[in-house]
């Protein structure tokens, strides 16, 4: 059991693995929304976007974590306006701002040079550098976004569901909306000392899109998620001390084999069991008839509506 | 379970995104206790009518009252059947967990559903037929169960104003039917009901109001008054063919025939 043990019995290492649990924990429960609604884009360039908070707030000796966190707050703001209208839609808004804040992120860093090592560490994570100032932040930050979240979660569920609903029955969708890209960017800021801006995108995904793969249910995938992040956090830190890989390198491949293990495997919804279920082969034949449910545009209601629908085209 | 919500009123309502006009100048009353089937070709403005009702669509004129009050003040009271397209059935949640998101407003945040709440979620798939299946993932139901359980998510709500977008697309016979009655019943007692359709003689059937639309109304009253050649002509241009067999005159899209002897409308 020594290699269990062994490692924890600095205080450097235990802070790591605090770190690293935290991280993953948070990263995974968010994950379930970033999956669901289709954010990992937006997740990805919001971790890009809180760059230039960093090195500004880096520079000027202010809070890392309040810096990084207006950055993305800014920037979430200006793509959910900016999106708004018809024109530019919310990918290309994205891809304007994450290239434009990190852009600016770089240029910064290049007119202060004695700072390039100490901000890389931002880039790729430095999970052994991490203090407990910074794990306590990330502890009230992770409880306070997994807080709203459960608070909330009745708004939000309905929100990603079915938006049209949600407002037709007088919920302020948009600045739901816009909350939970807040939540994010708390989550993607408290992240970056243990995977780095470059990594943080796999741990919103890959725990959530695991635990989709595993259960059926919007809860139980949100804490399995939560669950598999925090695990993902413990075995990739043991991978990293024992082989000397780097820590969030190693916590993500972690999480990515998983992926891959339940991608295959899974009992409801793996590549073997969907191979199973197949045979005998009359239900393939079966299969390949029936629409599958959910995505019959049958028009049952009449001959009328059929042929009026045919004849003219959607739109004005 | 639905209530009297009052008079239903639509002023010089003009609504529309950008520069065009959706709908222009529509002014309704609708007292409660109606069942309105609201008609038009495709992009005629049926949904965009229901939907400015409920501010979906952006009312740039004009104005809607329930019962005297601004409509946007009753926003609870008013149900609404969106087009079933319009969401992600794959999503992970299961068929009585959509019917309880008609009690959200009811329930309010932070706190969770109440026995009440479940009560009124199983007796609303009941009454949709669906009571044994609220337990199944909402993508491995069929398109009519899954039209059920948003006709059971707007029962819930126990409102008095319900508006469904084409609840009879894309559904079996069977369950066609049970909308069709649950919206008599509903209508019986005391509540209002538009649906936007495309099925012209059902809905001269049904209704006790037939309004037709096309980027304006072009008539609006009972069946016997409004179901003729003319208004179908009026809203349908010369996409609808006439068959008049007797005293009854049946509507076929243009060129698709059934037996009976077709001709062009001709006027």
């Amino acid at each position: 059991m020594g290699w269990l043990t062994d490692p924890l019995a600095l205080e450097l290492f235990q802070r790591a693995l605090v770190a690293a649990v935290l991280m993953g924990a948070t990263c995974g429960a968010i994950g379930a929304y970033v999956v669901l609604r289709r954010l990992a884009f937006i997740g990805d360039a919001l971790s890009h976007a809180v760059f230039p908070g960093v090195v500004l707030a880096y520079v000027a000796g202010v809070s890392v974590f309040a810096g990084a966190m207006i950055a993305g707050a800014l920037t979430s703001v200006a793509i959910a306006i900016v999106s708004r209208g018809q024109r530019i839609r919310e990918d290309t808004a994205i891809g304007i701002f994450f290239a434009g804040a990190f852009a600016l992120g770089i240029v910064l860093i290049s007119t202060q040079s004695g700072y390039q090592r100490d901000l890389s560490a931002f880039l790729v994570g430095d999970l052994l550098g991490v203090g407990w100032d910074e794990i306590a932040l990330s502890a009230v930050t992770g409880l306070a976004v997994v807080g709203v979240l459960v608070a909330l979660r009745k708004e939000l569920l309905l929100a990603s569901f079915d938006r049209v609903y949600a407002q037709a029955l007088g919920y302020p969708v948009f600045a739901l909306e816009l909350l939970l890209l807040l939540l994010l960017t708390a989550t993607i800021v408290v992240s970056l000392s243990a995977v780095g801006i470059i990594l943080v995108l796999a741990m919103l995904v890959t725990p959530a899109a695991t635990a989709r793969l595993l259960v059926d249910r919007f809860t139980p995938m949100m804490v399995a998620g939560a669950a598999l992040g925090a695990l993902y956090g413990v075995i990739g830190w043991y991978v990293s001390y024992h082989l000397g890989w780097s820590p969030g390198g190693a916590i993500v491949l972690v999480a990515t084999l998983a992926f891959l293990l339940a991608f295959i495997f899974s009992p409801s919804h793996g590549l073997l069991a969907h191979r199973l279920r197949r045979h005998p082969q009359h239900a393939a034949r079966h299969a390949a008839i029936d629409p599958p449910p959910g995505h019959a545009h049958g028009t049952e209601g009449g001959p009328v509506v059929a042929s009026l629908r045919r004849r003219h085209p959607p739109g004005r | 379970m639905t209530t009297n919500g009052g008079l239903l009123a639509i002023q010089g309502l003009w609504a529309g995104y950008g520069e065009g006009w959706a709908l222009e100048d529509v002014t309704l009353a609708i007292p409660p206790g109606r069942l309105v089937s609201v008609i038009g070709p495709n992009g005629s403005g049926k949904s965009t009518l229901l939907r400015a009702i409920l501010g979906l669509v952006p009312r740039r004129r004009g104005a809607v009252s329930l019962g005297g009050l601004p409509i946007d003040e009753r926003r609870s009271d008013v149900a609404y059947v969106p087009q079933r397209e319009l969401v992600d059935w794959s999503f992970p949640i299961g068929a009585s967990q959509v019917v309880m998101m008609g009690r959200y407003p009811r329930i309010g945040p932070v706190r969770g559903a109440t026995v009440a709440d479940r009560d009124a979620v199983d007796r609303a798939l009941e009454r949709v037929g669906m009571a044994d299946l609220g337990g199944r993932q909402i993508g491995a139901l069929s398109g009519g169960q899954q039209q059920r359980v948003f006709l059971a998510r707007a029962l819930v709500q126990e409102a008095s104003v319900l508006l469904l977008d084409e609840p009879m697309t894309g559904v079996d016979r069977g369950t066609e039917e049970a909308i069709t009655a649950l919206m008599r019943e509903l209508r019986d007692g005391g509540a209002t009901i538009l649906h936007a359709t495309h099925d012209l003689e059902g809905a001269a059937d049904v209704s006790d109001l037939l309004c037709f639309v096309n980027g304006r109304v072009v008539a609006h009253g009972p069946p016997d008054e409004t179901f003729t050649p003319q208004t179908l002509h009026a809203t349908f241009g010369g996409e609808v063919m006439i068959v008049d067999s007797g005293d009854h005159a049946h509507v076929h899209g243009g060129g698709h025939h059934h037996g009976g002897h077709a001709h062009p409308d001709a006027g």
